[in-house]
């Protein structure tokens, strides 16, 4: 993997925590135009990269990581951020057809275990999105999404953050046939065609969300 | 209460208006006669200084010191002016700023190309010819109106007993000298004022300033939550994430379950807690995302961190000046910050528009009104924010809603 982050603490801090699960990282970097460079001359299985960044300390990281998915297509991108900003998961989301991407808040890399399964999952070209830009986007759509129950609205938020059904229904304390029957009403209400497999379902949502 | 005590009096006319006996005993009588007499004894003065100077100079203009002298007479309108505003003070206490700006550089060079090119020298030249042809006489026929002629009048027919109503009309002229003399030294005192005192271009560049040095200070205020906010971005924020992330490391060497791990997982906790704070805290002082992505990309992702439902229609064609933005944006926190808190509101609505030179902003809400500007110290600093970059703020909130705030904000290259 290639690390793009400009604090070095952080950045050694991730170096070390991906070689701890076994990950090698080919190249870690501290602004936006080496993490071009790096990934060009040795694409990654995943590139983890900070939001701000110099040269310009704007969303350098962003911007570098949204035009190196547009040069080489399927590149699996996970960004982290100090903020939630959906203006920032919207411009990612949006890029390519938005498979194999992760926007994450800098606090889940606490969570080490789950932050390292983040980064496998997009990795393996899922997607995953932190839990507080769902929510805001749960909260920002009000109108079609206050058709669905809490508990579907739980479980949605769910599927947005890439989980497989049986984690849903481990995390809920749910069967898999009742998470199987949210996920099918969360589709009917909300207009969308049953689809089964993983992360296209949180793609639909997302994009119906961001409408 | 008389009139005269709440209604500070300034000029000599607003003197008159009082009650007349409080005029009567009062200093404004005296202190007009005084500006007429001193009136008479400048234009005497001036007269015979003036013509002795011509003299001079007509006679010594062979020689080429008569020029000089000459000139000296273009700038004679200064003292005289400048006697003239001193003198003002007898009838109206308004003090009259002088409307010369100080020279560049020191010396006799800039200080008469200074004074050469202000337009106040050569009006004051005009009103000393003014006082000379016209003022000074007309002081002297005043005087001469409220005491010579009353005094002929009673002494003419001393030694005519028919003529006795010559007399009466005598005293009736001496005992209404207040009233003559007053209003014509307040007329006196108007036409000064209106030549001599600064014409607004003149007072201009010194009101600009005082605007500049005040969009001074709000962008140092603005450059400092910048600097604050990004110390804590480089600084105290990776730290805590790193600390976090060494944490969770340990965590993975402790056995499950054991009291270290659980305690291990607290300490987390809190970590997490103390990211989460000063996280609101540093978006607070300056969003990254109005820096990045712009105005309308800022207010939508605020509106959408809002409890209640907001629409936002706000449109702009590019990027605003970025002092343009930040009011802007602040002024929707806050708006949005005292709907939360007052209105009770169900609903909010953000309209924005860059039309013409003008950024126009509209926040409404279906709350119950009743909003105080004067009351709340949030809408002053409001007012202020988009008053240092010239724009207004209106505010119409009847009790009972709904609450509409209209700003607009000039923003000429938008």
């Amino acid at each position: 993997m290639v690390v793009a982050e400009d604090s070095p603490l952080m950045r050694e801090g991730l170096v070390s925590l991906l070689a701890r699960f076994g990950h090698e990282t080919i190249a870690a970097v501290a602004d936006a135009d080496a993490v071009v460079t790096a990934v060009r001359a040795d694409p990654p299985d995943v590139l983890i990269t900070d939001v701000r960044m110099p040269p310009r300390h704007a969303d350098d990281g962003l911007r570098a990581a949204v035009a190196l998915r547009q040069a080489i297509p399927g590149l699996p991108v996970l960004v982290l951020s100090q903020y939630v900003e959906q203006s920032y998961a919207a411009k990612l989301l949006d890029s390519a057809d938005g498979s194999g991407v992760g926007y994450l808040l800098k606090d889940r890399v606490g969570a080490v275990a789950e932050f390292v399964a983040a980064v496998e999952q997009v990795a393996a070209g899922e997607t995953v999105v932190d839990p507080d830009v769902v929510r805001q986007l749960l909260r920002r759509r009000h109108d079609p999404l206050q058709r669905l129950s809490p508990r579907e609205q739980e479980v949605l938020a769910l599927m947005a953050e890439g989980r497989s059904n049986a984690t849903i229904g481990a995390r809920l304390h749910i069967s898999d046939a009742a998470v199987n029957k949210h996920i099918g009403n969360i589709f009917t209400k909300l207009d969308l065609p049953t689809a089964t497999d993983g992360h296209r379902r949180v793609l639909a949502v997302l994009a119906y969300l961001r409408g | 209460m008389p009139y005269g005590r709440w209604v500070r009096t300034r000029t000599a006319w607003q003197a008159m208006a009082q009650r007349p006996l409080g005029f009567l005993v009062s200093a404004w009588p005296w202190r007009a006669l005084a500006y007429l007499l001193s009136g008479v004894v400048l234009g005497a003065l001036t007269i015979g200084v003036l013509a002795a100077v011509v003299a001079v100079g007509v006679v010594s203009l062979i020689f080429l010191i008569g020029a000089l002298v000459l000139l000296a007479v273009a700038f004679s309108g200064l003292a005289v002016a400048r006697v003239e505003r001193w003198r003002l003070r007898l009838v109206d206490t308004d003090a009259t700023p002088d409307p010369h700006r100080p020279p560049p550089a020191p010396g006799l060079r800039a200080w008469l190309r200074t004074r050469l090119a202000e337009p106040a020298t050569w009006r004051e030249l005009a009103f000393t010819f003014v006082l000379l042809t016209a003022l000074c006489w007309l002081d002297v026929l005043v005087l001469s109106f409220a005491f010579v002629l009353p005094w002929f009048c009673i002494t003419a027919p001393a030694d005519d007993p028919s003529a006795w109503p010559w007399a009466v009309l005598g005293v009736l002229l001496l005992l209404t000298w207040p009233y003559t003399i007053t209003s014509w030294a307040g007329a006196r005192a108007a036409l000064t004022r209106t030549i001599l005192a600064p014409r607004d271009a003149e007072l201009g560049d010194r009101l600009t300033e005082v605007n500049r040095s005040r969009a001074r200070l709000v962008g140092a205020f603005a450059a400092e939550q910048a600097r604050i906010e990004r110390d804590l971005h480089d600084g105290a924020q990776q730290r805590l994430v790193s600390l976090s992330m060494a944490l969770g490391l340990m965590r993975l060497d402790v056995p499950p379950g054991s009291p270290l791990h659980d305690r291990l997982g607290e300490a987390q906790e809190q970590l997490s807690l103390a990211l989460t704070e000063l996280r609101d805290l540093v978006y607070g002082l300056n969003p990254r995302v109005l820096a990045d992505n712009g105005l309308v990309a800022a207010i939508a992702e605020n509106a959408s961190r809002f409890p209640i439902p907001v629409t936002v229609d706000v449109r702009l064609a590019t990027r605003l000046p970025q002092p343009v933005e930040l009011a802007a944006y602040y002024v929707v926190t806050e708006a949005m910050a005292n709907i939360a808190k007052h209105s009770r509101a169900t609903s909010a609505h953000i309209a924005g528009r860059h039309h013409a030179d003008v950024l126009t902003l509209q926040i409404t809400d279906n709350g119950v009104g009743g909003a105080d500007p004067s009351g709340g110290s949030g809408m002053t600093g409001l007012a202020d924010r988009v008053g240092v970059l010239d724009g207004r703020l209106r505010v119409s909130s009847p009790p009972g809603g709904p609450t509409l705030i209209h700003v607009e904000i000039p923003c000429p290259f938008g």
